[in-house]
């Protein structure tokens, strides 16, 4: 599959412009609207259901392969799902103005919330009730959080060689507290060349 | 409070975390923490704890609670340039690799970086997990909350067949602590 752009974007187009069609005829305000609602509504993590809904079912965007295509790219490169999806089909449907505006709509609902929310908190501070809901808040969420991460894990939690890696990233991390920097440019060499191509062995997917 | 020395920093600390935020935004966690309450003294444990609870409040990308840690350090031009720094280089990055990465399609080095990443990611998760219950994680009260809401996200679905949006364990550990810990 290859995205080829556009070198010019086309005007807005229509309301009911052809699904699927040249993806220049999306306008950048529909872009944006579209992408304001998925940062306004996608409470609690878990953005790629709401993007996937979004993009691929209602506005038809994108197809299921290019929309996974696109996650393999924001997950393989730095920065969260989130903005990175915003990033690469708002670029996809309008060139980098696109991006732009798929990534503003993107964080502005929540960057908002989580401005006016940390003015009051500075403000607060010594409030011994906000410290309480917000002791609450940082415990569930590292059950949540212990829990996506077995849920994400389990399907590499059966060859020796992934549970390996992920107690050797765990531990230069957690426990020797090795700079990120360093971690990553130890072990993804050696996860690479464990998973390099042609090392005469097919691993499912 | 706003020097450009501090100002600088915030930039400098949150465009390399961006960078560094290799499987989203808990991965960073740990170095976040290592940055911003070890090397630079911006926040305490505890504050970090709040602040990192904040976002959990907000809806979209679950990173945005860097805008209060740069609004803490430095005011409003703070907030503006922790977001700046933390999603604008990885956005730009984005932005040019997606070409790229369409061009190597069929690559078998693009199956072996994605199969290369998957365990390495996890780790981070976990690190990012243990990062944060090691500020979160106080007494029993809030052991006892972080194994309820473990338990019910993990084992729920199979148990009652339907999936609950997380926002609800957020609120309802909120609603606990509130209850629990004042």
């Amino acid at each position: 599959m290859s995205v080829t752009k556009p070198p010019i974007p086309a005007p807005p187009s229509a309301p009911g412009a052809p699904q699927g069609a040249p993806a220049t005829q999306v306008s950048l305000l529909e872009i944006f609207i579209t992408f304001l609602i998925i940062g306004g509504i996608s409470f609690g993590g878990g953005v790629v259901a709401y993007l996937r809904n979004a993009l691929v079912v209602e506005k038809g965007w994108l197809d299921e392969e290019e929309f996974l295509t696109a996650l393999e790219i924001s997950q393989a490169l730095p920065g969260l799902n989130a903005t990175n999806m915003s990033v690469i089909v708002g670029d996809r449907l309008r060139g980098p103005v696109g991006a732009i505006v798929g990534f503003l709509g993107m964080t502005l609902p929540g960057g908002l919330l989580v401005f006016a929310l940390g003015i009051f908190y500075v403000s607060n501070h010594g409030n011994p009730a906000m410290h309480a809901i917000l002791a609450g808040i940082g415990a569930a969420a590292v059950g949540l959080l212990a829990a996506v991460t077995v849920q994400i894990g389990h399907k590499q939690l059966e060859h020796l060689r992934e549970i390996l890696l992920i107690l050797i990233t765990v531990v230069l991390v957690s426990f020797l507290h090795v700079s990120l920097v360093l971690v990553l440019l130890t072990v993804l060499p050696l996860a690479l060349f464990i998973y390099r191509p042609g090392r005469g062995e097919v691993d499912e997917p | 409070m706003n020097n450009p020395h501090t100002d600088l920093s915030v930039l400098g600390v949150f465009s390399l975390l961006s960078l560094l935020a290799i499987g989203g935004g808990t991965a960073v966690l740990p170095e976040m923490k290592a940055l911003t309450i070890d090397a630079h003294h911006w926040l305490t444990d505890s504050q970090f704890r709040d602040i990192y609870s904040l976002g959990q409040v907000a809806p979209g990308p679950n990173m945005l609670m860097v805008i209060v840690i740069g609004y803490h350090v430095a005011g409003t031009p703070g907030a503006l340039l922790a977001f700046t720094g933390f999603f604008l280089p990885a956005s730009v990055l984005a932005l040019g690799s997606s070409r790229l990465w369409n061009h190597f399609d069929g690559s078998p080095w693009r199956l072996a970086l994605q199969m290369a990443l998957a365990p390495i990611v996890v780790g981070l998760m976990a690190a990012g997990t243990v990062a944060v219950a090691r500020t979160a994680i106080t007494g029993t009260e809030t052991t006892l909350i972080a194994v309820a809401v473990f338990v019910l996200v993990y084992f729920g679905p199979k148990i009652i067949g339907a999936k609950v949006n997380p926002a609800f364990y957020i609120f309802a550990g909120g609603l606990l602590g509130y209850l629990t810990l004042t």
